[in-house]
């Protein structure tokens, strides 16, 4: 092809003339925050919690998806890590459309052609920003932006790197570095061109209990937020754990006064 | 010691079962009444803790496989869903897929205390390479499990590993390429091929069992060797296996148990590529695919030779030369406590497979770590270093080394003196 001649061409002069080679655009190490649900014992913040899904919610949601996560999951009592209450998350669900099946005349689009919808129950999941992959893309320059129900499991670093990617805009590249057309200049990316736009300004969103909506509390709540997304079992699954050690240490403990008393006899 | 059954059935029931089936004489034989060393260390506790292990992958992945869809388009939801909204089946799938890397670390101990102890020599080389076959089971095993959560590692990492049979095409051609399509059940990786691995992947570990078993066997003939590396030569040298080695065996399974809760409940995620919390794409290859670290020895030596079916043979063969230990190596000496030179070899070897590990995780062009030293180099003498041990090193050092003097019973090297105590423990 034409195309990869020339490209190949370009690049043969590019690393025969050095400049550019120079630049390593290899992601810088992540921001280390802090989080409430660092070490053995760390749990959810449920305030975070709550502020980080009105960030989601209000912000991200516009071309992110969160599909593996249903509205029962936010709640208290979906044997998970929950944080509203049920009412709340009858509330919350029925505050989304999502497409409803074919009504009792067997009709699946009203009479002006759109799918038929109908008020979200908890047992649904977070319907999509966009129809399907090729929709989001054509919103998005090109660009699919990732589902994030499992975000901070799926990137190396974790939720330090995506706290980092989101707080990580606004500031100037290398001289040497090109920003790309409709790329913004991340050093936390790979490659450091992000098709994502800085997506938090302060006071994006206003939150209920008073605090303050700089940049960085933003990002530090829908990190956590995220979090629980991707492991909405953790403090059960630390719970448990913490049970389980202690029992198996208590066990370890008997069974070695147990195997000193049976070999007693032989040493 | 296989010697003949002491067993005496106690009640009617016991007396009436054993002249039809006499299965209390033999868990009596080989679980209570088995005659053990009694020096067996800390090290002989693997066999136990890898029977165990298996069993919690049995189990566990039985019960995945009642949540689990094996097909392309939704194996990863599947497996999100186990996350998720089945009860405590995040526990379940955590403790098997670090299961398998605890299985992995345990079968590692296992067969580097085989190498150090010399438990593959005569009278066991029967026992040694059930061993092998047992291992490489696991791989197969734990390889098809890879693949079933379907996201991106587990569908490249399928495609690597099945395009290995693609190199057949060097020598016999097309050949290769008809193998890794027969084997994919089409023309690239897809829901044949992940529907075939689900099977293979449930059917495997009972094919391990079975092995187990004859393992078992295999190893209650001739009886354990043992530190010492020398034959049990009388009752005062060995003590019944319960509740001497049940109770101690116990103890060391509640500690690796221990860490394995440390990870499970801790760490769940500390094994895993995040690559693989992203759904497979046929159409995005990964920048680096690597397999779980108990496979990565292996993978630094294909990567590390140039020439594809060379470098597939070479993957083979160190596997296969694990088969014939027991004839390469020509010491008398079983246990290295008493061959001070072939100890030192050994120890290399364990720092040469840990090295590799490491390099293995790397690509091939690849620098250490703030240095510009590549590590293609160390890759290939780590490759060479692990088949020269084998071969020459180890039948070298039967002809050339002078072993330390041995004991000349287990019980007096035991007691610390010449003479044989008699506290027997009563049976």
């Amino acid at each position: 092809m034409r195309f990869s001649r020339l490209a190949l061409t370009l690049g043969l002069l590019l690393a025969a003339s050095g400049a550019h080679a120079a630049i390593d655009t290899s992601p810088v190490p992540p921001k280390h925050p802090g989080w409430s649900f660092d070490g053995p014992f760390g749990m959810y913040d449920r305030a975070s919690l709550q502020r980080g899904f009105q960030v989601y919610k209000e912000v991200c949601s516009a071309c992110h998806s969160l599909n593996r996560v249903s509205f029962h999951a936010l709640s208290s009592d979906s044997g998970g890590d929950g944080f509203f209450t049920e009412p709340q998350v009858k509330a919350i669900a029925a505050g989304y459309r999502v497409p409803a099946g074919p009504n009792d005349k067997g009709q699946t689009v009203d009479a002006s052609g759109n799918p038929l919808m109908r008020p979200g129950i908890p047992a649904d999941h977070f319907p999509p920003p966009f129809a399907n992959e090729e929709a989001a893309r054509t919103a998005n320059n090109g660009a699919l932006p990732p589902d994030l129900s499992i975000i901070t499991k799926a990137r190396a670093g974790g939720a330090n790197y995506v706290y980092s990617i989101v707080t990580g805009f606004h500031q100037t590249p290398p001289a040497a570095f090109k920003v790309m057309p409709n790329k913004y200049y991340n050093p936390y990316f790979n490659g450091w061109n992000i098709s994502m736009p800085p997506p938090l300004a302060p006071n994006q969103v206003t939150y209920s209990d008073g605090t303050k909506a700089t940049v960085e509390q933003m990002a530090h709540d829908v990190v956590t937020f995220l979090s629980w997304a991707a492991e909405p079992t953790m403090e059960d699954r630390k719970r448990i754990g913490f049970g389980v050690m202690l029992f198996l240490i208590a066990f370890a403990g008997l069974l070695y006064l147990s195997y000193r008393r049976v070999w007693a006899d032989i040493h | 010691m296989a010697g003949h059954s002491t067993y005496v059935p106690k009640s009617r029931f016991a007396r009436w079962m054993d002249e039809r089936l006499p299965i209390l004489r033999l868990a009596n034989d080989t679980i209570t009444t088995y005659p053990t060393p009694r020096n067996l260390n800390f090290w002989y506790s693997f066999g136990g803790i890898l029977t165990f292990m298996l069993g919690i992958q049995i189990v566990t992945g039985i019960v995945l496989a009642m949540h689990y869809v094996p097909a392309a388009s939704m194996a990863f939801d599947s497996v999100e869903n186990i996350m998720r909204d089945v009860n405590y089946g995040w526990l379940l799938r955590y403790m098997h897929s670090n299961g398998a890397s605890f299985f992995f670390l345990a079968v590692y101990i296992h067969i580097f205390r085989g190498l150090y102890y010399g438990s593959y020599k005569a009278p066991r080389e029967v026992l040694w390479i059930l061993g092998v076959i047992i291992y490489v089971l696991m791989i197969a095993t734990a390889f098809l499990g890879y693949v079933l959560p379907w996201g991106q590692m587990s569908f490249w990492a399928a495609t690597v590993i099945t395009n290995l049979f693609t190199s057949i095409d060097q020598i016999l051609p097309h050949v290769g390429t008809a193998v890794t399509q027969w084997l994919w059940g089409g023309f690239a990786v897809g829901d044949p091929t992940l529907n075939r691995f689900f099977s293979l992947h449930y059917l495997l570990p009972f094919v391990i069992a079975g092995v187990v078993v004859l393992h078992i066997w295999a190893l209650h003939v001739p009886g354990n060797n043992n530190p010492l590396g020398i034959d049990v030569k009388g009752p005062q040298d060995t003590v019944p296996f319960h509740p001497y080695y049940t109770v101690k065996d116990l103890f060391y399974l509640c500690l690796f148990v221990i860490l394995f809760a440390i990870v499970v409940f801790y760490l769940p995620n500390a094994l895993v590529e995040p690559d693989n919390y992203v759904p497979a794409n046929p159409l995005v290859t990964p920048p680096e695919i690597v397999p779980e670290w108990y496979l990565l020895p292996f993978y630094a030596m294909l990567r590390s030779i140039p020439q594809k079916l060379i470098g597939v043979l070479v993957l083979f063969s160190a596997l296969a030369i694990l088969v014939f230990v027991p004839w390469l190596d020509t010491s008398k000496v079983r246990s290295m406590r008493f061959r001070p030179l072939a100890k030192q070899f050994f120890w290399a070897l364990v720092v040469d497979c840990l090295l590799l590990g490491y390099l293995g995780a790397h690509r091939p062009d690849a620098v250490f770590p703030g240095t510009s030293i590549p590590m293609l180099p160390f890759a290939r003498l780590g490759t060479a270093y692990y088949f020269l041990y084998f071969f020459p090193i180890l039948p070298l050092l039967g002809l050339l080394e002078t072993p330390r003097p041995l004991p000349l019973t287990i019980a007096t090297s035991v007691t610390g003196s010449g003479v044989e105590q008699v506290n027997a423990p009563a049976e």
